[in-house]
């Protein structure tokens, strides 16, 4: 059985991620460092999550060094990248290099179903903040969807909230480790 | 711009989703959580639940009822009704809601809407407007809030508010359409997402609003049945509304 831990921080949709992971068989663990898939969810801001990372932050980094699977969940994806224009500067845990920079779109936040391309699929949108990043591989509407960097795997959507299409990348993403 | 959502809203006393017209006359209609799947499966892009029968709060009840919808639908739900602190959005928010709104509990002290943005982030924050004629009304829509709407509306903007449910109070109920005009305004007046609520009778009617606003709220459309849903989506469809494809 697939382990999967996630970094608890406060952050708001721990629940849903473990609810959603719970869904496809896996097994949600506490090792952060030796599960099979460690998943950095996150919704709130950048400071406030950096701050309640503490330690969890250096165990992300050397799990990312050792190519063990990570998944960036929204504001996950954003703190994995070297820093975040949120709060006047938020220095984020380094593991993709880029960073977040405010959202340009016509209604800020950006919330709401989006495709998602290569792929083609909708999923659960809602940001104020986007990664500018050489890592991505996938977009949604001209912002980065999906970042991939080693075995860092980093998406803007919400796929613990995205229906079936969600639960399908979050399947993907549980059998590549 | 994300597509176009429709967003089946319950109501919710004691525990039960209830119904009624202009904010009087409640009946029972059914569980939250039977028929917040349903609507999942019905395609519905998100759903909002409000507690009508929070203003003496049962917050301990509101998060069990958004534990169990977690537990049974995959989509995005907003949660409203009584709350007045971050602790209280908080707790909602930890047992699987994605938002929290709130209303008169934030016309009553506005820096609420700065401390839930602070601490949830702004996409987690829900202003409902209850508007009459261009006025707020508050506590369900009984009081003058002795605020313009558009006043209002940039201020919660100004503060954080990370999207705008507005209820046409003298359309709820009534099926006559939404009130474009005041959404209209609101749409010019701020950048955030803008929910529309009230009135709905027929697709025409949701087009119309999705022509300016980001979502529809839909409840007396759907006479509380899901099956409405899916026909409603398939009239919308053919009215070239891109709504999103749920398979």
């Amino acid at each position: 059985m697939t382990s999967v831990a996630i970094a608890r921080y406060g952050a708001g949709n721990v629940r849903s991620v473990e609810l959603a992971v719970g869904r496809l068989g896996a097994e949600v663990v506490d090792d952060l460092g030796d599960a099979d898939l460690a998943v950095l969810p996150g919704v709130g801001s950048a400071r406030s999550a950096m701050e309640g990372l503490g330690p969890a932050a250096d165990v992300l980094r050397e799990r990312h060094a050792r190519g063990r699977a990570i998944l960036g969940i929204c504001l996950g994806l954003q703190l994995a990248l070297d820093e975040s224009a949120e709060d006047g500067g938020v220095a984020g845990l380094g593991i993709v290099p880029g960073r977040a920079v405010r959202l340009e779109s016509e209604r800020v936040p950006r919330i709401g179903w989006a495709t998602v391309d290569p792929g083609g699929d909708a999923y659960w949108f809602a940001h104020s903040y986007e990664a500018v990043t050489d890592s991505t591989v996938a977009t949604s509407e001209g912002h980065a969807a999906i970042v991939e960097h080693g075995s860092f795997v980093g998406v803007q959507f919400h796929p613990e909230k995205s229906g079936a299409a969600g639960l399908r990348f979050l399947e993907r993403c549980l059998s590549r480790v | 711009m994300p597509l176009p959502r429709l967003i089946p809203c319950l109501d919710v006393a004691g525990g039960r989703v209830v119904k009624g017209v202009r904010f009087q006359e409640l009946r029972d209609v059914g569980d939250p959580v039977e028929l917040g799947a349903a609507y999942s499966d019905g395609g519905a892009d998100e759903l909002v639940f409000l507690d009508i029968s929070a203003t003496l709060s049962s917050s301990a009840a509101a998060v069990g009822v958004a534990a169990r919808v977690a537990e049974h639908v995959t989509i995005p739900f907003t949660f409203g009704g009584g709350i007045r602190t971050v602790v209280d959005a908080t707790a909602l928010l930890e047992a699987g809601a994605d938002k929290i709104s709130v209303n008169s509990a934030a016309l009553a002290r506005p820096e609420l809407i700065s401390e839930l943005a602070r601490s949830l982030g702004s996409q987690a924050v829900v202003v409902a407007i209850d508007t009459e004629r261009g006025r707020v009304r508050s506590h369900a829509a009984t009081r003058d809030a002795a605020r313009g709407t558009v006043e209002w509306a940039r201020e919660c903007e100004a503060r954080g508010a990370g999207e705008l449910l507005v209820t046409s109070i003298d359309r709820d109920g009534t099926q006559d359409g939404y009130d474009l005009e005041q959404l209209s305004a609101l749409r010019d007046a701020v950048s955030l997402p803008v929910i529309a609520s009230g009135g709905a009778g027929n697709a025409g009617h949701v087009a119309a609003a999705l022509e300016v606003a980001q979502a529809a709220l839909l409840a007396s459309i759907l006479h509380e049945n899901p099956a409405r849903l899916v026909s409603l989506r398939d009239e919308l469809r053919d009215l070239g509304v891109p709504l999103r494809d749920a398979a």
